[in-house]
């Protein structure tokens, strides 16, 4: 015992020789014991003005003696707390503690986190609503080639959408879904990108496939399901798909393709190749798990990802407001570690300046990304719906009138000088006729073969598959009056 | 968190129940033993070994070696670009793996029991099964999902559930239930060369069990043909056909029958999708007599699927009608003695055989 009083009285002296160096607040005035106590039982410790916090001290005993063995007991939490001072952040003063994951400061003041900011994070954009170019706007320039080659995608999808879906009203086709409204995020987004950037999109993305090439033509024939489709006609229509414009094959679920994403990214990561994968989703799909678990993942494993989430404010029938109650989708990015921004995504410009600064970060950094697009869903969410059921025709008219994004780009185009408007009128009348001769080529096209229903179910077709085809050829073959005389086998 | 320590002590008490379970078991005594999983963990290496594409992924496979230790050492060799420890997200990984399939890498998915695949079953089914068809061959997926089926030991409900005939009802998906460490080792290694998505169905009861293998069996060549069932015992009176654990519990069966003068041939199945209905078929047009066994639920199970193939093709040659041995009808009881009657047993199997050969009473009307 004796021993040890001694070695602790050399490390009370120390202790506050190194305070008084130090300039702490409680300084050289002696530690008078109840601070000195407070110091060593109390690590809530000295706060910003200075004082000690009070609360939750032991009661001082009075007896000078007793008080100094206190204080001698006291002093090896004192020296620990002096090595623990000596390396936390001193502009807090506030000590820190080591958890798993690393070390936090604490705070005794109990403080709940808001369940929303002040203000709602602010939305990039470029270009006003008339599509002049707001002072002082970071953006990528494009050349005249590059935003010619957008804004004609911008009115091909625009058409593509209006003939498809008469189409379907006519019943040539069984179902359709449109991009209305959503030009600017399909056309402007694959701008940016590279034909190495791998696609998983949800549904309404069918512009970026228009902008890697994919022909009317073949738009046409996957909807008619004949056997010029790369889909083989299995596939109901929009669910488009294109191995050689690395574009993957939409799948009904939704959200899926959201950690899927995450897993071809990694397999680029692994291969060290100079490209990203590019996954988009809408405002309800980021209510299912996989949204969670995909961009979870791709934080961890540091994948080369640009989650793209077109909020269009409504999904079928479920408006954001029901949809969650968070500011969106781009305050979740920090949730997960993941770098995020808010774009207008009605503004041409601004997406393709976004995306293009998102590749660069996501390939360069190896990172995942999240853009949150806020737009409008100007058509119905499919030609099974009619949204007129659950939202406000003016509210749509206004959207659609208003706040067009081609419009707005176009302003843009016309004033840089680079777009007529006897320009105007030759693409939308080359495009409708295209388009109406492309349906009429796709409707008289055969259908696919009776071969195409038996293969790919495996990579090698097995026996009893094989079975059933011959048994089914057998069928037709002795029924002939049975079956529609244009099914080739 | 909570998850992962209830996965993690599962694991480690079910480690401690398995001794009591393990049974040696060699033909041979001078081949040499390998428990199934050893196998499994050699075949893994090799292909691993072989394949730079193939990669582990699944809660527990790296650091902890594997919930059931069945990666044991491939972390330590591959290191954590190919040894994935995935957090807990079922639906999670298995959409990364399939991701990753996508793009041509070769993921084998290990779910901790394929009870939990449930929550990743729209991944299997949805975006691995028919992503080749629905593609129209544009994106396959190379991927292997494994990990232990059906019951185990005292794991209740949401632990023992058999899901082979789930999986197996799906066109555009391999199911294979290994038995011994031979098909083991032949069938792992088969499912992850194949180029479309496989279901491994393992057993946990299993892997500590030890089985005679020939130096073929140990080549790192060594495959399986996915497809062919096993003739394990062959024979003249009857045909049990059976696949994973059950296998174990026909040969004792027909152990116990060659005794009163029943000649058993058991099956086992190895794969049940596709299920080998020529093998079956071919056999009980030479016993005339079958008996199905499997762990799972009765209705809708493998063995439906058995009695109606014969039905169709071998009606004629049928003595006797076709009788299943299946699991109870109800969610898995935890209480030992509910599990045992839960399970079919070795004497399940025996009554059937007499059944099925007029050598009892029959059984009354169902009721």
């Amino acid at each position: 015992m004796a021993n040890w009083c001694r070695i602790s009285s050399r490390t009370i002296s120390n202790h506050v020789k190194t305070r008084v160096n130090q300039g702490l607040p409680w300084g050289a005035v002696g530690i008078n014991q109840t601070s000195g106590l407070s110091s060593a039982l109390n690590p809530g410790g000295p706060v910003s003005d200075g004082n000690w916090r009070y609360q939750n001290r032991l009661p001082v005993p009075r007896n000078r003696a007793t008080l100094f063995c206190n204080q001698r007991f006291e002093s090896t939490v004192a020296e620990k707390q002096r090595d623990s001072f000596l390396s936390s952040e001193s502009d807090d003063d506030h000590q820190s503690v080591d958890f798993p994951g690393g070390k936090v400061s604490y705070i005794s003041k109990m403080n709940f986190i808001s369940e929303s900011s002040q203000t709602r994070v602010p939305c990039y954009r470029v270009l006003d609503d008339d599509g002049e170019l707001i002072t002082d706007s970071d953006f990528q320039q494009v050349s005249k080639e590059v935003a010619v080659k957008m804004y004609s995608n911008m009115v091909s999808l625009q058409i593509m959408d209006t003939i498809f879906y008469e189409a379907q009203r006519q019943g040539r086709i069984s179902f359709y879904l449109t991009s209305a409204g959503e030009e600017a995020i399909n056309i402007a987004s694959a701008a940016a990108l590279t034909e190495q950037d791998i696609i998983l999109p949800q549904y309404r993305e069918p512009g970026v496939l228009l902008w890697r090439g994919f022909s009317l033509q073949e738009f046409a024939d996957q909807c008619l399901g004949n056997k010029a489709d790369y889909g083989k006609g299995r596939q109901m229509p929009i669910h488009y798909g294109s191995r050689k414009h690395n574009f993957f094959t939409i799948s009904s679920p939704i959200a899926t393709q959201l950690p899927q994403a995450a897993g071809i990214a990694y397999s680029l990561k692994m291969d060290n190749k100079k490209a990203c994968v590019v996954s988009y989703i809408g405002d309800g799909g980021t209510s299912e798990g996989d949204f969670h678990a995909g961009l979870n993942f791709a934080a961890v494993v540091e994948a080369p990802v640009i989650f793209f989430c077109r909020n269009n404010g409504w999904a079928i029938s479920t408006n954001v407001s029901e949809q969650f109650r968070s500011d969106g989708i781009v305050v979740k990015g920090r949730a997960y570690g993941i770098r995020s921004i808010r774009v207008d995504g009605n503004d041409a410009l601004a997406v393709y300046s976004a995306v293009s600064a998102a590749r660069e970060m996501a390939i360069n950094e190896q990172r995942p990304i999240l853009i949150e697009a806020l737009t409008y869903r100007v058509g119905h969410h499919s030609t099974s719906d009619d949204s007129t059921k659950y939202r406000q025709l003016d509210e749509i008219v206004y959207w659609k009138n208003a706040r067009d994004p081609v419009n707005r780009f176009r302003n843009w185009v016309q004033n840089c000088g680079w777009w007529s408007e006897q320009q105007e009128t030759q693409l939308r009348n080359s495009v409708r006729k295209q388009l109406l001769e492309a349906i009429q080529v796709a409707e008289k096209t055969e259908k696919p073969p009776l071969s195409e229903m038996f293969s790919d179910v495996y990579d090698y077709p097995p026996t009893n598959l094989e079975e059933q085809e011959n048994h089914l050829r057998e069928t037709v073959r002795r029924h002939p009056d049975d079956y529609p005389a244009d099914i080739s086998v | 968190m909570l998850g992962v320590v209830r996965k993690k002590m599962l694991g480690q008490s079910l480690l401690k129940i398995r001794p009591a379970v393990s049974m040696l078991r060699s033909y041979s005594s001078a081949a040499k033993q390998m428990t199934v999983r050893d196998a499994l963990n050699s075949a893994l290496d090799e292909e691993m070994s072989a394949d730079q594409k193939v990669f582990l992924m699944g809660e527990e496979v790296g650091e902890y070696q594997g919930a059931y230790k069945i990666s044991k050492g491939l972390l330590e060799k591959y290191g954590p670009e190919r040894v994935l420890d995935t957090p807990i997200t079922e639906a999670g990984f298995a959409g990364i793996a399939v991701g990753a399939a996508y793009h041509g890498l070769k993921p084998v998915v290990e779910f901790m029991t394929f009870n939990f695949s449930m929550q990743a079953i729209d991944h299997i089914i949805n975006s691995a099964a028919k992503s080749n068809y629905m593609s129209a061959g544009q994106m396959s997926v190379p991927i292997v999902f494994r990990g232990p089926n059906g019951a185990a030991a005292g794991v209740g409900a949401q632990h023992s559930q058999c899901y082979a005939a789930w999986y197996a009802s799906c066109p555009g998906l391999k199911v294979l239930t290994p038995y011994s460490s031979e098909d083991a080792r032949g069938l792992l290694k088969a499912a992850i060369r194949d180029p479309d998505p496989v279901v491994f169905l393992e057993n946990e009861l299993l892997y500590g069990e030890s089985f005679s293998v020939s130096d073929e069996v140990l080549d790192s060549s060594f495959c399986l043909p996915i497809g062919k069932a096993k003739i394990e015992r062959v024979g003249r009176d009857v045909t049990i056909t059976a696949f994973s654990k059950m296998v174990g519990h026909a040969l004792k069966a027909a152990e116990i029958l060659e005794k009163d003068g029943i000649d058993a041939e058991v099956i086992n199945l190895r794969s049940i999708r596709p299920l080998d209905r020529s093998t079956i078929n071919a056999s009980v047009r030479k016993t005339n007599r079958l008996i199905t066994v499997e762990e799972g639920f009765p209705q809708h199970g493998v063995g439906a699927e058995i009695c109606a193939s014969v039905v169709e093709e071998s009606f004629a040659y049928l003595d006797a009608p076709v009788e299943r041995i299946a699991g109870a009808d109800v969610p898995m009881p935890y209480a030992a003695n509910l599990e045992r009657l839960a399970v079919p047993q070795v004497e399940d199997i025996v009554r059937a055989v007499k059944r099925a050969c007029y050598r009892s009473v029959p059984l009354a009307a169902a009721a």
